[in-house]
């Protein structure tokens, strides 16, 4: 695995040594000097709230919301158990950013959970991992064990009168509980079906008490942030998109791997690390921010910078940071078909819209994809799209509209092709 | 119906929820039964919910919404292949459609020996070391080309 760093998260982390994620190795890197700093130093809540707002820190799991800010909604001065969760339910096609934080170097994410849990007042925090990756929540589980056992979790730490615990939590399989509700049910041992909002998670979140939810990635950052200060890390990206960022490179690329880069680095740039072009073909489309983002053509995508703005213009999202990389042999109608299907399977069935609307985008997609076609099946998309996007609990049914509406904009004479000739325009093989 | 060792997992797993939060554990309970027995029987996992003091149905609610649990009996090896879209340019379905051929079964179907069940997976968040294959929900295979999947058979008799 490709790991790229520019040094955020990834500073210093030999993945290449099988002992890089050990309490050892993180501590020799400067681990903990973070957690240390802040019960060491008497800073307040309050100073890391502001820290964390000049960072310019955005939510890594898609929605791209201000971390501080989100810190600052929490009723910290509130009695009673308040919650941390962290959402490692990696589950966005093209996204595997956050299996590397907790496989390399899991400490980074103890430890900004710690400062979490100081920070909004919570005493307990989850981490939700994705089931699919056992191996690597069972070593969750022993860096945590290690953590414990050096006095960095469990009551009065370093001995501080501060208490925090934190637990393992796995999924087993369900791609909606990457949503944070929908998590939260999960976590209560429930069917991962999202919850109405609001109330918000700050007001009404686990078990009922007052939660933040944030993105391995999103708080595996926040030890840099304390120990370097906001500013280093915004001015390691640019205006608006502060910081580095995790980018999983995969399709048609040399090296696909998480690179971990300014924001802010045009899209060549990316390209370029990531090896080019696998077989020198040309880029045809691509997907900047997981599969839910709307898909690019290649030539647009090859003037714009990863960040925030930049994609935000070219139509997209930044959204997880998946980056999926298509070349000219790629046959856009099946490649959509294949998504559709995902979506479809993946809907948990509680908004009608979403439960029905997927299945019927599959459906028609399928048919087009096998020479079935009809005339009016585009605007038969368009139209199940519409009572879909906006008409549901969570964003799954918008995930799964974007898509649609994307290909069959830039791609349409592809679809329009199937449907007439009932084949493929291009001659599509998988890889 | 369970060992002692597995019911002392179960017991660990309750631990890290407050103790009025009991169902919190199903998933992890749950998980742990099925490695014992391969499969999730209605009995298996009544008891399961009686062990954790909740009712049985939302127990059973758990172990039907969430796709890594078997609800019905598999193979000795059940092996998940993603064809998810980002896994598919990188070999993802040529994986899956060689070991159909190879094992002479569908998606969702187990060979008559009782050995193997192929099932289609949605990205499990390794894109980038496609093809992947999980066996058994706990050992992630990646990289498996041809040759790779041809010696991993081997290696699972
Ligand atoms: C269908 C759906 C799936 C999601 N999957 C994930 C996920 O796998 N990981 C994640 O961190 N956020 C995911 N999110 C976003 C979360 O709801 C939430 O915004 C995020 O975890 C907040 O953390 P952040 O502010 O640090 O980004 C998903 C949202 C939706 C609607
Ligand atoms: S698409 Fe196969 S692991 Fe992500």
């Amino acid at each position: 695995m490709a790991i790229y760093t520019s040094g955020v998260i990834f500073a210093g982390v030999d993945t290449a040594d099988k002992d890089c994620w050990k309490l050892e190795s993180y501590i020799k890197r400067g681990g903990y000097s973070a957690l240390d700093k802040i019960l060491n130093s008497g800073m307040t809540q309050e100073q890391i709230i502001a820290e964390l707002k000049s960072s310019g820190l955005r939510g890594r799991g898609g929605a791209g919301f201000p971390t501080g800010l989100k810190w600052s909604f929490m009723p910290r001065a509130l009695d009673g158990q308040k919650y941390i969760v962290c959402n490692s339910d990696e589950g966005e096609p093209g996204t595997f950013k956050d299996k590397d934080i907790l496989e390399f170097n899991p400490h980074s994410l103890i430890e900004g959970m710690i400062i979490a849990g100081f920070t909004i007042g919570a005493s307990v925090g989850y981490n939700y991992i994705h089931g699919e990756i056992f191996e690597v929540y069972e070593r969750f589980e022993e860096a945590l064990a290690e953590a414990k056992k050096a006095g960095y979790l469990g009551k009065n730490i370093l001995n501080k009168n501060f208490d925090f615990d934190l637990f393992a939590h796995h999924g087993y399989g369900a791609y909606i509980c990457g949503e944070e509700t929908a998590l939260l049910e999960s976590l209560e041992g429930k069917k991962g079906q999202p919850r109405f909002k609001p109330p918000f998670p700050a007001s009404f979140g686990l078990y009922g008490k007052p939660t933040t939810i944030n993105n391995t990635e999103s708080l595996a950052a926040v030890p840099f942030i304390i120990n370097d200060g906001g500013q280093a890390f915004q001015d390691k990206g640019i205006i608006n998109s502060g910081g580095t960022k995790l980018f999983s490179v995969s399709g048609h690329v040399n090296r696909p791997g998480n690179y971990e880069v300014p924001l802010g680095m045009p899209f060549a740039k990316l390209l370029e690390l990531a090896g080019g072009m696998r077989d020198g073909k040309k880029i045809k489309a691509v997907i900047p921010g997981g599969s839910s983002a709307p898909v690019l053509p290649g030539d647009v995508m090859m003037q714009c910078d990863m960040d925030y703005d930049s994609i935000a213009k070219a139509g997209s999202m930044l959204g997880s940071g998946a980056v999926i990389i298509m070349n000219e042999d790629v046959c856009m109608v099946k490649a959509l078909e294949r998504l559709a299907y995902f979506y479809h399977e993946e809907s948990c069935g509680q908004c009608t819209p979403c439960r029905e609307g997927t299945g019927w985008l599959y459906e028609i997609i399928h048919r087009i994809e096998h020479g079935e076609g009809r005339l009016g099946d585009l605007e038969l998309l368009d139209n199940i799209g519409n009572q879909m996007a906006g008409r549901t609990i969570c964003a799954l049914a918008d995930a799964a509209v974007f898509p649609v509406r994307s290909f069959t904009k830039h791609f349409r004479h592809e679809f329009e092709y199937h449907i007439e000739h009932k084949k493929c325009l291009v001659n599509h093989k998988w890889c | 119906m369970l060992s002692q060792d597995s019911l002392k997992q179960i017991d660990k797993e309750l631990t890290k929820y407050p103790p009025e939060q009991n169902r919190s554990a199903i998933m992890a309970a749950l998980r742990i039964a099925q490695v014992e027995h391969g499969w999730l029987s209605n009995e298996l996992i009544k008891y399961v919910a009686n062990y954790l003091n909740i009712p049985p149905v939302q127990a059973l609610e758990v172990a039907t919404f969430y796709s890594m649990y078997n609800i019905e009996p598999v193979g000795k090896y059940k092996l998940v292949v993603c064809t998810n879209l980002p896994c598919a340019l990188s070999g993802g379905v040529n994986a899956a459609n060689y070991l159909k051929n190879k094992l002479g079964i569908n998606f969702g179907e187990t060979t008559s020996d009782g050995k193997y069940t192929l099932k289609e997976g949605e990205c499990m968040g390794v894109c980038g070391d496609a093809p992947v294959i999980i066996v058994n929900n706990h050992s992630l295979c990646s990289h498996m080309s041809i040759e790779a999947i041809e010696k991993k058979l081997m290696e699972l008799q």
